[in-house]
């Protein structure tokens, strides 16, 4: 057994750190911030989420706000959803892509107002995004709010009715993808209809000062429905098992968003926007490899990088893999060469030089249960 | 603070080796599993593998990593728990009892006396356990 105990004073905190060192929850170095992977166990936390209702810090996710009128335009060309489809008060999953058509991040796009907008990023990428977009988003008010930002996501199927005790207005009347700025626990807050779970929730932008008493406030609050503080371990597991793609482990700078199955988030009839062109021709000779579901036929954790194999011969590679709790499966993610990625075609893992047997299956692998 | 039985023997890889007549019954300790978190892969050698001390004889995972057990003695493996690959869970429940993992009849008996004992292996831990 040989462990790695990251003790590294340069690490990012959140407003919530103090908070999960007196939780006890073991910490662990993620995109350069020092984050709970588990408090409980990530099993335990995984099932909370799934039965009743968890709490996530997800603070070190950066934030970026867009202002002006040329802001539509700016987003519209740097983002490959439509930003015109969005209205005030609506949220879009959306990418931003180099000009060869690989990831640069994958982000939530808010309609704030008129010609406001926030972007929500991943954190290991915030520097990143933001020479990106500021350099090529010039004629648009940019400001980074990461900082004084705190995030905290509310997820399970008793989500809504532990925000809605604490939220000035009745959040039931929030949709799927929408938000509503209000407050929680007093604290000034955008509450938002979102997550990176699959079970019904929000996800809370709130000042970081403010934001340790939003998590208190819950945590009390949700006490007799069982809520819990999840880390990131649990975080994984359970978007693994929704088949939501991790940046930084199923896509990346290398991965365009056709083989990664984000076509959907891709609209070509928009107009021109970076990446559009690279993207264009993958669509028309079509992707030579596809990320898929895969499903180990015997007890086997596939992790990323492991190597794909279809009768000896190299096929693909693994991007995520773990047991999934709610599907008591052992599940991954894995690009495979386009001829291969039939549902229920007969795979191989190659784990620790010895080939497992896989097969490719439809996803998510757990049925989501998020508001409609 | 996690246990550590005081009959039993220790490396600095987070195995317990328990004397049992001319055998070393092996697996891994408290908190070694309390690190690992909830573990749901264990590998281990068949029935009549040799191992070598400091060597690696199996494998177990947790849902976050992947470790090496490394063997506190030389020997042939004369037992393998094969209750383990279908209920890995048991190293987190039991780890000093229906979690253990092999049994190892020693080529070379005075390895044992080179592991830590229970009070070593308590400041060993203590000390951040590596």
């Amino acid at each position: 057994m040989v462990y790695s105990v990251a003790v590294d004073t340069s690490l990012k905190r959140t407003p919530l750190h103090q908070a999960h060192v007196e939780a006890g929850a073991r910490m662990v170095a993620f995109g350069g911030w020092d984050m709970p992977v588990q408090y409980a166990g990530i099993i335990e936390e995984h099932r909370t989420v799934r039965a009743a209702v968890g709490l996530f810090d997800v603070s070190h996710m950066g934030e970026f706000e867009v202002e002006g009128p040329q802001a539509e335009a700016v987003l519209q060309r740097l983002t490959t959803n439509d930003v015109t489809a969005l209205e005030i008060g609506q949220v879009q999953y959306s990418l931003l892509c180099y000009p060869d058509g690989g990831i640069v991040d994958d982000l939530t796009l808010y309609r704030l107002g008129p010609d406001r907008y926030m972007l929500t990023v991943n954190a290991g990428n915030i520097d990143k995004d933001w020479q990106w977009v500021t350099a090529r988003g010039t004629g648009a008010r940019w400001r980074n709010l990461s900082q004084e930002t705190g995030l905290v996501a509310v997820q399970g199927p008793k989500a809504e009715a532990l925000v809605g005790r604490l939220a000035s207005g009745d959040v039931a009347k929030i949709g799927y993808y929408r938000f509503a700025t209000g407050t929680v626990a007093g604290v000034a807050t955008i509450i938002s209809r979102t997550g990176y779970t699959g079970e019904d929730g929000f996800e809370l932008y709130c000042p970081a000062e403010g934001t340790p008493a939003v998590w208190r406030a819950l945590l009390e609050a949700g006490r007799a429905d069982g809520a819990a503080p999840i880390g990131l371990g649990a975080r994984d597991t359970l978007r693994l098992e929704m088949r939501y793609a991790l940046y930084g482990n199923d896509i990346d700078e290398t991965t365009n968003p056709l083989e990664a199955g984000l076509g959907w988030v891709v609209k070509p009839a928009k107009g021109d926007f970076i990446g559009r062109e690279a993207i264009d021709k993958v669509r028309a000779a079509g992707p030579a490899r596809r990320l898929v579901g895969i499903e180990m036929a015997e007890r086997a954790v596939a992790r990323h990088g492991y190597p794909v194999v279809k009768d000896g011969s190299p096929v693909g590679v693994v991007t995520s893999g773990s047991y999934g709790p709610s599907v008591d499966r052992y599940i991954g993610m894995a690009y495979v060469a386009a001829p291969h990625t039939a549902t229920g075609t007969a795979l191989g893992v190659e784990i620790r030089g010895q080939v497992k047997p896989a097969r490719v299956v439809k996803t998510p692998f757990a049925t989501p249960h998020v508001k409609r | 603070m996690a246990s550590v039985p005081g009959d039993l023997k220790y490396t600095r890889d987070h195995e317990w080796a328990r004397q049992e007549g001319k055998n070393i019954r092996v697996g891994i300790t408290a908190y070694a599993q309390e690190q690992l978190g909830d573990v749901v892969f264990v590998e281990l050698p068949k029935v009549g593998a040799t191992v070598s001390q400091r060597q690696a004889f199996g494998v177990v995972e947790s849902v976050k990593a992947v470790s090496d057990l490394f063997s506190p003695v030389s020997g042939e493996v004369v037992e393998a728990n094969g209750a383990l690959p279908t209920a890995p869970e048991t190293v987190n429940t039991d780890p000093y009892g229906t979690g253990w993992m092999i049994v190892i009849t020693p080529s070379k008996p005075a390895e044992l006396d080179e592991l830590l004992s229970a009070a070593q292996y308590e400041e060993f831990i203590a000390k951040g356990g590596h």
